[in-house]
């Protein structure tokens, strides 16, 4: 069995220092309101906590909860116990409540720096972070969207990690497209609402860990609009709860299946049926269930949440995607192998295998991603403190803006390339990267959830191309372009300006090609290679936040040292290898190609 | 109960630790300092005995400026405050110099308890408890595996290769702790922005009434003379296995006297 990964290889410390006080200077937000109670030393302080955590509690069963997946004993889940202990002390440090208001035991952490300890977790061991993730998701809509009561009887539990959440929102026949969603919501005579249905790819549906467990499930009240604009958001606990808190009746939702997956096996996946009689809340069938906000409206409080979770989903991404490439590099600063082609003498030892130019090809390659994607993320995560604390409205709305735009990319982005990384975090270790022996296989088996769920990455591209360059009449694609074009501005006349140059060209040409897109007014030849818009355009964001990193790294105070040098490498491996891919892209765009429009089904 | 713990900060052990080649003094800057392991166990019991008993519990830290770090977490766990001596003069300070400082800074505060770890992981010289219990006067339990506080009595279990020793001593007492005594706590979001709050008072030898010439490298009682770093590893054994694979293996785990 591979052994536990210790903190240097499962992310970078330094790297979230970097990106979060020298790039992203986090330390300013202390000055507003809502962030004044915090410094640079509490900011550490969760930093070395989360850390520790990760390392001593979640990084160790990583490989065990793989290989004993949860089963379904009785009709209850069984977990590796190393799960829920793992989460007990997650929860007693006061993870759960961190980024939440001080009101509700929180700690009120920026953004930012919330995202950046929560990846230590998300790298050690993304499985079980999930369950807590999901939690804080629920909460976050039910404190944006519930009622008082609905918020000291349900999220207070969950902060304090008593009990866990869950958002119940696809079925079986309806994932991407959750207006086909059948469960329905009847009104009772008491206000509350009686579900049934059933729902499929629900994560931490059911388990032990908690008493009990909160489902925010998506349903339709008979009557309402058809399609999105008839859908309800509901709470939904696996136990009722009496006025005073405690746990009255178990509820009519129960467990039907769990799912056995290729990765993440740690998160019990569960197919649940609701409403279906089994247990008789009341004394009748029907999961009991209360309404959130306004009846018809729960996909767009759905919505409204749905830029942070995405961006949680490609920080997931990016921190498999980073702790494949530390491992790697791990490996093959050890492992010796071959000679360099310049070596005349074949009885001279073996060297290193980061000493091939190839195999530094891959390293290099896998770092673009991993910290790329972290950049991207945390930017994004920063984004969304100032979306909420700003002080003028302007500078609230501008951040709004770019994040509407960059969220699809924040998702998709790290999804595509974050497994990429771990693929060639595999590829650098040769056969021992294929076997069990050692993680990174694993790491890549766990990343590959992330271009399926929340949102597919071609719903990504659809919502990007689709929705967001085009939406107020492209203002949000007109401000990120002049977002991008400020800091190429800025590398003018420094050693970057050749880089901020084939940066401009590809900014150019992102504009163009979107106009392109849409001028004939077709949407199904425009949306038809969203896929390839969406690359380009993550490239071109991602190749920005290179240039904006080694702006940071020059200003920085060890401007020499091995770790500003990494980061200038990374930086002309980009501009060198990956920034170009884009044109090939925009040429295809731009060409209004109707290769995979014109080829019919029975073709393939 | 008035409870002191000695907290040192260290570079981590888990990480490449260098001494500094111009003086054969450890390395401490750029290192990855963190608190001494073996401290956290005698903070966490001080929490247990306030817990029990009521009282404060103060972190009593002799170092550079980059220890706040090491104060910062022990109070985040929730201790109540801190006492920082901290002087350029202290570098390469011996441990008989720095018992000196420590039992002058422990004088000038009010102590029922004094806690520490049995050894730290940077210098390993464990006498500590011994130089200061005679300094202060008063008696040392060391090598603690339990301790319980009854009626103004400390009462340890010592823990020994066979097995342990029951000792106890009144109060004042200083006791030193191995691992094995409890399970630190993490600091908790809470502590966290509790601790941003809880005095830390810095000082320096002259507030302690101490000669600086008497501390330091130059006058210290003992000083590295030399250091090399751990032989690499070698190359390993390989054994063919041709049907005696098992027999060779025995052979060689007994020829290395493992066996
Ligand atoms: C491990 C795991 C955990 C999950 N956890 C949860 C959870 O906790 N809660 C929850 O509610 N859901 C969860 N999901 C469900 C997840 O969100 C869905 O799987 C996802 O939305 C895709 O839906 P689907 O599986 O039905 O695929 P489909 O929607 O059938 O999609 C199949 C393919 O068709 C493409 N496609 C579909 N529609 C279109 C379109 N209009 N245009 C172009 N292409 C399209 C998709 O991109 C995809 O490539 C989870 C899924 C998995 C695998």
């Amino acid at each position: 069995m591979a052994p536990a990964s210790p903190s240097r290889l499962i992310l970078s410390r330094r790297d979230l220092d970097f990106l979060l006080h020298d790039w992203l200077r986090v330390d300013e937000l202390t000055k507003r309101p809502r962030y004044a109670e915090h410094s640079r030393d509490t900011f550490d302080a969760v930093l070395d906590l989360a850390e520790e955590i990760a390392a001593e509690h979640f990084a160790p069963h990583n490989r065990t909860s793989d290989e004993h997946e949860p089963r379904m004993v009785d009709g209850r889940v069984e977990l590796v116990p190393e799960i829920g202990a793992a989460l007990r002390v997650f929860t007693a440090a006061g993870l759960m409540a961190g980024a939440f208001d001080e009101e509700l035991g929180g700690m009120q952490l920026p953004h930012a720096v919330a995202e950046a300890a929560l990846a230590w977790f998300k790298a050690a061991n993304v499985a079980t972070s999930s369950y807590p993730f999901l939690t804080m998701a629920n909460a976050r809509l039910l404190i944006a969207h519930g009622s008082r009561e609905q918020v000291d009887t349900f999220v207070r539990p969950m902060v304090e990690g008593r009990w866990f959440g869950t958002m119940a929102l696809s079925e079986p026949q309806a994932g991407s497209s959750l207006s086909d969603i059948t469960t329905r919501a009847e009104p009772a005579d008491d206000g509350s609402y009686r579900l049934t249905g059933n729902k499929m790819w629900i994560s931490g549906g059911d388990h032990e860990l908690t008493e009990n467990i909160v489902h925010l499930v998506l349903a339709k009240i008979p009557g309402g609009p058809p399609g999105v604009k008839g859908i309800s958001l509901f709470v939904v606990p696996k136990y009722l709860v009496r006025d005073d808190g405690s746990l009255g009746e178990r509820n009519d939702v129960v467990l039907a299946g769990l799912n056995h997956k290729m990765g993440y096996r740690g998160t019990t996946n569960t197919l649940l049926n609701f409403g279906e009689g089994v247990h008789t809340p009341g004394g009748r069938a029907g999961a009991v269930g209360y309404l959130v906000g306004e009846p018809h409206h729960g996909l767009t409080y759905m919505f409204h949440m749905m830029n942070e979770a995405r961006i949680a989903v490609g920080m997931g991404a990016t921190a498999l995607g980073y702790t494949g490439y530390l491992h790697a590099l791990d490996y093959a600063r050890t492992r010796t192998q071959g000679r360099s082609p310049a070596a005349k003498d074949p009885s001279a030892p073996p060297v290193r295998l980061v000493e091939h130019a190839d195999v530094r090809r891959m390293l290099l390659q896998a770092k673009c991603y991993a910290e790329g994607g972290l950049a991207l993320g945390l930017y994004c995560a920063r984004l969304v403190d100032e979306e909420q604390t700003a002080e003028a409205g302007a500078d609230r709305a501008r951040a709004h803006l770019l994040l509407e735009v960059l969220t699809p990319i924040a998702k998709a982005w790290p999804s595509q390339y974050g497994p990429v990384a771990d693929d060639l975090a595999i590829q650098v270790h040769g056969g021992y990267g294929y076997t069990r022996d050692y993680p990174v296989e694993q790491f890549y088996r766990d990343n590959r959830l992330n271009p399926i769920h929340e949102g597919t990455n071609g719903i990504q591209a659809i919502d990007l191309l689709g929705r967001k360059v085009v939406m107020h009449d492209g203002a949000g694609l007109r401000l990120l372009l002049s977002t991008i074009r400020a800091t190429t501005a800025r590398a003018g006349g420094t050693a970057w300006a050749g880089f901020a140059a084939d940066l401009e060209v590809a900014v150019d040409r992102l504009g163009a090609v979107t106009a392109a897109l849409w001028s004939p007014g077709d949407p199904e030849l425009a949306l038809a290679n969203a896929s390839a818009y969406l690359e380009a355009a993550g490239h071109v964001v991602v190749g920005w936040l290179w240039l904006e990193q080694v702006l940071a790294v020059e200003a920085s105070a060890d401007p020499r040292s091995n770790f500003a040098e990494g980061k200038r490498a990374a930086a002309r491996f980009f501009a060198r290898w990956e920034l170009p891919t884009v044109h090939t892209r925009f040429d295809l765009l731009e060409s209004l190609d109707r290769t995979v429009l014109d080829t019919p089904d029975h073709w393939l | 109960m008035n409870i002191v713990v000695l907290v040192k900060q260290v570079p981590d052990s888990g990480s490449e630790r260098k001494l500094d080649p111009a003086d054969n003094t450890v390395a401490r800057a750029g290192a990855d300092n963190v608190i001494n392991e073996m401290d956290e166990y005698a903070i966490e019991e001080a929490l247990v005995v306030k817990e029990a008993h009521g009282g404060e519990v103060t972190i009593l830290t002799v170092g550079p400026d980059s220890a706040a770090d090491a104060i910062r977490k022990a109070l985040s766990m929730g201790a109540d405050r801190a006492v920082h001596v901290t002087d350029e003069a202290m570098h390469g300070s011996c441990a008989v110099q720095t018992s000196a400082v420590l039992a002058a800074a422990l004088q000038q505060m009010d102590y029922d308890l004094i806690l520490c770890g049995a050894e730290s992981t940077d210098g390993q010289v464990s006498v500590m408890p011994a130089l200061l219990a005679e300094r202060l006067g008063i008696p040392q339990l060391s090598g603690a595996r339990k301790l319980t506080i009854d009626d103004g009595v400390a009462k340890v279990e010592r823990q020994t290769d066979g097995g342990f020793w029951a000792l106890e001593a009144p109060l004042p007492a200083i006791v030193s702790t191995w691992d094995t005594i409890n399970e630190p706590r993490y600091p908790s979001f809470k502590g966290i922005m509790a601790a941003k709050k809880k005095p830390v008072e810095t000082k320096t030898l002259a507030d302690l009434g101490i000669d600086p010439s008497t501390v330091g490298l130059a006058s210290a009682t003992s000083q590295v003379l030399d250091f090399s770093g751990r032989p690499p590893k070698g190359e390993g054994v390989k054994v063919a296995d041709e049907g005696d694979g098992a027999d060779k293996l025995v052979e060689y785990l007994a020829s290395q006297k493992i066996v």
